[in-house]
């Protein structure tokens, strides 16, 4: 029977010869994380049941990034549950603050997940990894924990939504535009309980950093998981990263998809979620007269070197808008290193940005630029929905690094060839 | 016989709404529950009482991977909470931690904040007290029953080691 690269990489997971869209399978996982939020409550529940030791030391990840470095007492508290945790159980993947990265840009950069792989995370962005033509699922805590015990995790095979996506993109145009136009399209709940597929010669074209950024927010579209056939561009990162040796999976010829849906892209105009909800995208021309407070570029969607590149080519010898604020914040520490070796921190700081240590934090309404009543932020993030990064009546609008760099100079949502 | 009060709310009602993520900091059921569906109805947390059921649209749950949704939910009474549909990871952090939750669009439409219904998660049926209207949801794979009937995924895979050895 003809598969799809996400039936494959399940079946060879399982004792199973092949395995079919909504058939229940416990399966045999690669790599299981979690980060200061999600590990607390994991680990609760695992010492409650008993267990002494995690399955295998070396498959599990625990890493502060959310509210860290830590934003409170109670935070701080959370981050020492995990990291005596860590030590008890020689976790071999703990990441403290100073080698901490924002868990989906820090994992795949340490050589931790390869094509092939099965990878849950106790974090919704965990189908990022996806992208590194791996299984890759969100979870939650309790999953987490019972993982931790028996290396394995429950779930219903995802039947596969294939995407194709044609043309060349213009300038100023990259993957970011390319997920939110998806979104868009489909709905918040147009991929449920699905596999993404993002196939197709506009994809093939695209840096690793954007894959990422594609398969980070196929969760916004409802999808269980979101994947990229190896090609490649995936097989260099991974030999530049990883120790590990790839497997590599292709969808066969004949394999059966829930749908298919073929864009072309090459008239795709720069895209802005518009609050509250990521579906609800449209051309950046749509929201020229929307007045920003803050803007901020980071997080396991955009806080990848390449991101922070385009963001100081626009913002080079220019000036953030009066009374607006703009965050810059590098993913990772070696992202964080390299910036600052090309020179890129000059930039951010002249044009009067602030460059944060790692973190999650704005993102998720954690710490470091959390928006008051009324104000309006500008985000290479994931999720606009109400009170995301702050006061309720707060708004958040998604776009790509380039678009937000372009808004912090002019104080309005902005395309970038207008700066 | 799970029997209660409708609490409704509507479509796409993502975690963030449910419990905000300033309140992220904290994790035991008992503070999680003050906070619940905050940013939804600011008055839920306070007027909620021991039993009654969250009765939403399309998509509940979506967003964020925090058990602390269901934790909430649960922390402040909640018996059951009724949607059209449930977003995944919300589906299955219920199930595993358990939160009783079934689907069924019909009753969503028909119900209505106060009115007062019974549920037999069992027959997965649902009654309508005032008008005797029943409404029935597909029952769970028997995967799932299993594990609702362990009791949640830790004693699963704790009868599952068991049965093992």
């Amino acid at each position: 029977m003809p598969h799809t690269i996400t039936e494959k990489i399940l079946a060879a997971h399982t004792d199973k010869k092949e395995v079919e869209p909504k058939e229940f399978i416990l399966a045999r996982v690669d790599l299981a994380f979690a980060n200061d939020i999600t590990a607390p409550i994991a680990i609760h529940e695992f010492r409650k049941s008993g267990a002494k030791s995690v399955f295998d030391a070396s498959k599990i990840a625990l890493i502060p990034d959310h509210f860290t470095p830590s934003k409170d007492i109670r935070s701080a508290e959370h981050c020492r549950v995990m990291r005596d945790f860590a030590r008890e159980t020689r976790i071999e993947n703990y990441f403290e603050v100073g080698e901490m990265g924002i868990e989906h840009a820090l994992l795949p950069e340490k050589g931790l997940i390869v094509s092939g792989d099965l990878v849950i995370g106790a974090d919704s962005h965990t189908c990022t990894h996806g992208a590194l033509g791996a299984f890759a699922m969100g979870v939650g805590s309790t999953d987490l924990a019972a993982c931790m015990v028996t290396g394995e995790v429950w779930l219903d095979v995802p039947a596969s939504i294939k995407f194709v996506y044609k043309g060349k993109l213009k300038k100023w145009v990259c993957g970011k535009d390319i997920i939110l136009f998806t979104i868009g399209k489909v709905g918040v709940d147009g991929a449920a309980y699905h596999a993404m597929e993002f196939t197709g010669e506009a994809i093939e074209r695209l840096p690793m950093d954007e894959r990422f950024t594609i398969c980070n927010m196929a969760v916004e579209a409802g999808a269980t998981s979101g994947i990229i056939a190896p090609d490649k561009i995936t097989e260099g990162y991974i030999r530049k990263h990883s120790k590990r040796k790839p497997v590599i999976y292709k969808s066969d010829a004949g394999a059966k998809y829930a749908a298919t849906y073929e864009y072309d892209l090459s008239k795709l105009e720069p895209q802005i979620a518009f609050p509250s909800l990521p579906d609800n995208a449209k051309d950046v021309g749509k929201a020229s007269n929307v007045n920003i407070d803050q803007v901020v570029i980071g997080s396991c969607t955009n806080g990848r070197l390449s991101d922070l590149e385009i963001a100081a080519k626009i913002l080079r010898g220019k000036k953030v808008y009066p009374y607006v604020r703009c965050i810059i914040i590098p993913a990772t520490q070696e992202i964080y290193k390299e910036a600052m070796k090309r020179g890129l921190f000059d930039i951010f700081i002249k044009a009067g940005a602030v460059v944060s240590t790692p973190t999650c934090g704005p993102c998720l309404g954690g710490h470091m630029g959390i928006l008051a009543k009324g104000e309006k932020a500008i985000a290479t993030t994931n999720r606009n929905f109400v009170g995301r990064m702050g006061h309720p009546e707060s708004e958040v609008y998604l776009a790509s690094p380039a678009v937000c760099a372009a808004s912090a100079i002019l104080g309005r949502i902005a395309h970038p060839a207008e700066v | 016989m799970i029997k209660g009060r409708v609490w409704k709310f509507g479509d796409d009602i993502n975690t963030d709404l449910i419990i905000p993520a300033r309140y992220l900091n904290m994790h035991t059921p008992e503070e999680l529950a003050q906070h619940c569906m905050e940013d939804a109805d600011p008055g839920f947390a306070k007027n909620v009482r021991p039993g009654d059921i969250i009765v939403a649209g399309k998509n509940f749950g979506c967003g964020s991977s925090r058990e602390h949704a269901p934790i909430s939910i649960k922390g402040a009474g909640v018996a059951l909470v009724i949607a059209a549909s449930f977003a995944r990871i919300f589906f299955r952090n219920s199930l595993n931690m358990g939160l009783p939750l079934l689907e069924c669009d019909k009753a969503v439409e028909d119900l209505r904040t106060g009115d007062e219904i019974e549920a037999d998660l069992e027959r997965g049926s649902i009654i309508d007290k005032k008008t005797g209207k029943v409404y029935h949801t597909q029952p769970y794979p028997d995967f799932m029953k299993e594990l609702i009937g362990a009791g949640g995924l830790m004693n699963w895979i704790k009868v599952r080691r068991e049965h093992k050895r």
